[in-house]
Parts: structure tokens; C-alpha cells; sequence
């Protein structure tokens, strides 16, 4: 009789903090950053349609395959207006202004507090009228 | 040796110099946002193997430093100032009425590039190098330029048949010290060794998008009537606006100007012009000078060295497996529709 108490009691206690672990991991996976991995070719996006979730952070792993510079910005039509007739060189003090060198790879972390729909456009000169845009969409969570 | 052969024509890449306040997001532009670097016409004459490839740069005004990239089809023996009156003789021969038409096509514009050669000319700084595209467009960053975003794919294009490329930066600040006014060209007499002459025409549309135009002359001077791929039928973008047999005068002429002592006592004159969107320019000219009438695919861009197409959408291994899915689906329905139950029951 005791011994099956025992055994309850000890089957009933792994559940327990296996459960716990479970639960704490997905808590904590809620809060690793989620990857994405970027390729700039030809001077085009790829992909250039992304969803993201609300809320988590978002590593972007930006490849660029060309021997020429390169950004990604992403942000809301207001933002990309006034990047089309900035002046900023280089682009390293915001996580969604990001410039990348030729033939070099960028991370850079960032997380959409709310749903919605931004692009991410690349603004030297000529690169968003040769297509060099993308669209970025960011779900409920 | 590689089979294409020659030079170069005509464009370049207006490509930018950061040699002053830059380029950033938004906007373009150079030094002083006025300069240009305009390209005019080209020359590219054939005789005992060698191509001589003959362009002109044309200082536009403003001030800084711009440049352009030049595809060649092999290492050039040599690199010197052209004649004084070579572009102008052509242009007058078959244009007459147009003495002065230049046809002003915009000029457009790696770490581990080879210089092979460097010669100043002038206000022009000439590097001839050797490399990937990778390495072309690195050199290009690490010397100022900057590219137009199409460049790494028609870097790739053109490094597919051939790693060897010129690059020219003009130096509008010190064309002005020099006394050039505005118009004013340099020329430049690029000789290279090649079985056929070649001309590149993709890169005229370099920095260029969708309709925007290229529009260029093309004067090609060789033993032989030539053939061309494409051929210049007017509705691919290029047209043949004159091919006969050089006058003697013009023979004459063209002789006596500087470094054109390689001219023939009898040839044949072709003027090829270009008026394409830049969209449609997906090619080069191939020439064959020989007489056999076989222009390479490969050096009209249509096709790499080892055959495969260069065209999107061309491939035509793709095509046939698609035209061949397509009939059994066609045969599918057809064998359904005949099918009937009651064939079946008897």
C-alpha cells in the first residue's frame, strides 16, 4: 500500500516538474528570437515576402551575395518617404536601418510590438526603382 | 584564346565616385550633383587579328571624379590616346548631314581584381583588370565607384566569357584645370588580340531601367562583310544603318590620324545603331569577320561557353519537359473522354 503511494506520489511529482519544464521552455522559446535568414542577389530581396509573429524578437541574418552596398530598412510608408531623400551614408544605429557592405553578412535583432504590414526597401540610388523591396507582415503572435 | 573576341564598346556605367560628399539613401548623386560622363560614339575595326576598339568620353561639366567599366574580350596590348578626328570621319562618312550628331549615350557606370594595366589619359585614369565579378565589383567600392544595382548581374554576364575589364575614372576637376570645356571628348585606342571582333552592347544599358532608352552607334570596319548576331533587323533594338565597302577617301583619312596606321587599303564599313529600351538590351554583337558567316552565340551573349542558355526563360530543357507534361495531360483528358463505363460493361 505504501509502496503504491510512493509510486503515485513519485509518478505524480515528474509529471509535475515535467510539466513545469515544458511550460518554462516555451516560455523561454517565446523569448529566444525567432531567425530569419535574409539573401540580397542580383539586388533583389529573397524572399521578399515575410511574416513575423507580434511581440517575439526577430533575428534577420542578412546575406549580401553582391560585390556592391546595400540596406535593408523596414518600416512604414512615412519612414521609407523621408529615406528617399536622406543623406545618411551608413545605416548602424537603429536595428531597422541596416547598411551591409558587399559581399558581407549583417544580424540585426528586432521586435514588432504590434500586427501589421511594413516593407523593407533598400534606398541607394536607383535600388528600390530596380525592385529592390520587400513586404513584411507581422501576425498576432 | 578565347573565341570572342573583342572589344568592347561602347558604355560604360556611369558610376559614381565618392571623391565628395555622397550618395546616400535617397537621391543620388556625385560631386556637386551635376557631373556626367556622356559616351558617344564607337569605333571597332578589325585587320590581322587585332581589334581596335576606338570610344570617346565626353566631359559634361561639374566637378569630382566619375568613371565607367568596360568589358573586354581579352588583355589588351595596348592602351593610348585615340585620334583626333577618327569618331567624327565615321560619323561624317555615313551621316553627312549630322556632322556633329553625337548620339550621347548616358555613361552609366574588388579587392581581388589583377591590375593588369594602368595608363593615364589625359583627365582619364585607365585600369585594365582582370577578375570575377565579385572581384570587379570589390576593385570598383575600394576605388570610389558606385555601381548601379543591376552591375552584379551584368558584372556576371559578361565574367561568365570573359574576366578581363577596363575601367576609366574621369577626373572632371582636373579636365577643368586642363582647359576642357564642356563637350569637350577624350578618345582612347584600345588594342586587343582576338579572332573576332565583339562588341558589347548589354552594358550600354547599365544604371538603365525598364523602358528607359540606349541609344548608340556602333561603326564596325573590317576586311570582310561581316555577319551579325543578332542580326539588325530594327525590331530587336539594333538596326544596320549602312554596310558597303569604305571609300578609299575615308580609307585615306582614317590612316593619317593618330595611331590608325593599321588601316587597310580596302575594307568594309558598317554602322550598326542602337535604339532599344533598356529592358530589351539582354545581348552583345557577335561578329564574325572571317567570312564564314558564323557570329558565336556565346559572344552575343545567348549562351555561356559550355552551352547553356543565359536567357531566362530560354532554357530550353525545361521548355521540352514542359511541352511534355503538357501533352500527356492533353492525352489524359483524351483517353478519359473516351473511356465510358458502359465500353467497359459491354
Amino acid at each position: 500500500m505504501f509502496l503504491d503511494r510512493a509510486v503515485a506520489a513519485l509518478g505524480l511529482g515528474i509529471a509535475t516538474a515535467l510539466g513545469a519544464a515544458v511550460f518554462a521552455g516555451a516560455v523561454a522559446r517565446s523569448h529566444e528570437p525567432l531567425v530569419i535568414d535574409l539573401t540580397i542577389h542580383y539586388s533583389r530581396f529573397e524572399p521578399a515576402t515575410i511574416s513575423v509573429p507580434a511581440g517575439r524578437p526577430v533575428t534577420f541574418v542578412i546575406h549580401n551575395t553582391d560585390p556592391i552596398d546595400h540596406e535593408w530598412i523596414v518600416g512604414d510608408e512615412a519612414l521609407h518617404a523621408r529615406h528617399r531623400t536622406g543623406t545618411e551614408p551608413v545605416h548602424d544605429a537603429r536595428p531597422t536601418e541596416v547598411s551591409i557592405g558587399p559581399l558581407t553578412e549583417r544580424r540585426t535583432t528586432v521586435t514588432f510590438a504590434q500586427p501589421g504590414t511594413l516593407t523593407f526597401i533598400c534606398h541607394l540610388p536607383g535600388h528600390e526603382a530596380y525592385g529592390m523591396k520587400g513586404t513584411l507582415t507581422i501576425t498576432g503572435g | 584564346m578565347r573565341r570572342f573576341g573583342m572589344i568592347l564598346p561602347a558604355t560604360l556605367l556611369g558610376l559614381l565616385l565618392t571623391a565628395g560628399p555622397t550618395l546616400a539613401c535617397g537621391g543620388l548623386i556625385g560631386p556637386n550633383g551635376a557631373v556626367n560622363l556622356l559616351r558617344t560614339t564607337t569605333f571597332a575595326g578589325y585587320h590581322n587579328g587585332m581589334e581596335h576598339y576606338i570610344t570617346a568620353f565626353q566631359f559634361a561639366g561639374g566637378g569630382g571624379a566619375f568613371g565607367s567599366i568596360t568589358p573586354l574580350p581579352a588583355v589588351p596590348t595596348s592602351v593610348e590616346k585615340g585620334g583626333d578626328w577618327t569618331l567624327q570621319r565615321l560619323i561624317r562618312e555615313t551621316s553627312p548631314q549630322l556632322l556633329f550628331a553625337a548620339d550621347s549615350v548616358r555613361a552609366a557606370a574588388s579587392g581581388g581584381a589583377e591590375e593588369l594595366m594602368k595608363v593615364r589619359i589625359d583627365a582619364l585614369d585607365i585600369t585594365v583588370l582582370r577578375g570575377g565579378a565579385a572581384d570587379i565589383g570589390t576593385w570598383a567600392s575600394d576605388h570610389g565607384f558606385r555601381l548601379p544595382p543591376d552591375a552584379p548581374e551584368v558584372l556576371d554576364f559578361y565574367a561568365a566569357r570573359s574576366q578581363i575589364f577596363l575601367a576609366a575614372a574621369f577626373d572632371a576637376d582636373a579636365a577643368a584645370a586642363r582647359g576642357q570645356q564642356v563637350g569637350d571628348g577624350t578618345s582612347v585606342h584600345i588594342t586587343i588580340p582576338t579572332e573576332n571582333p565583339w562588341v558589347p552592347l548589354r552594358i550600354l544599358a547599365l544604371g538603365k531601367t525598364g523602358s528607359e532608352r540606349v541609344d548608340a552607334d556602333v561603326f564596325l570596319l573590317t576586311d570582310n562583310a561581316p555577319a551579325l548576331l543578332p542580326a539588325p533587323i530594327g525590331t530587336n533594338g539594333i538596326r544596320l544603318d549602312h554596310s558597303a565597302g569604305a571609300s578609299e577617301g575615308l580609307l585615306n583619312d582614317l590612316r593619317s590620324d593618330r595611331g590608325m596606321d593599321w588601316v587597310p587599303t580596302s575594307a568594309w564599313l558598317t554602322k550598326v545603331a542602337v535604339d532599344s529600351s533598356a529592358s530589351g538590351l539582354s545581348y552583345d554583337l557577335a561578329i564574325d569577320a572571317s567570312g564564314a558567316g558564323a557570329p558565336s552565340r556565346v559572344d552575343a551573349g545567348l549562351v555561356l561557353p559550355g552551352g547553356q542558355s543565359m536567357v531566362p526563360g530560354a532554357d530550353v530543357a525545361r521548355l521540352l519537359l514542359a511541352v511534355l507534361f503538357s501533352l500527356m495531360g492533353v492525352a489524359g483528358i483524351y483517353l478519359m473522354t473516351r473511356y465510358r463505363p458502359s465500353d467497359a460493361i459491354g
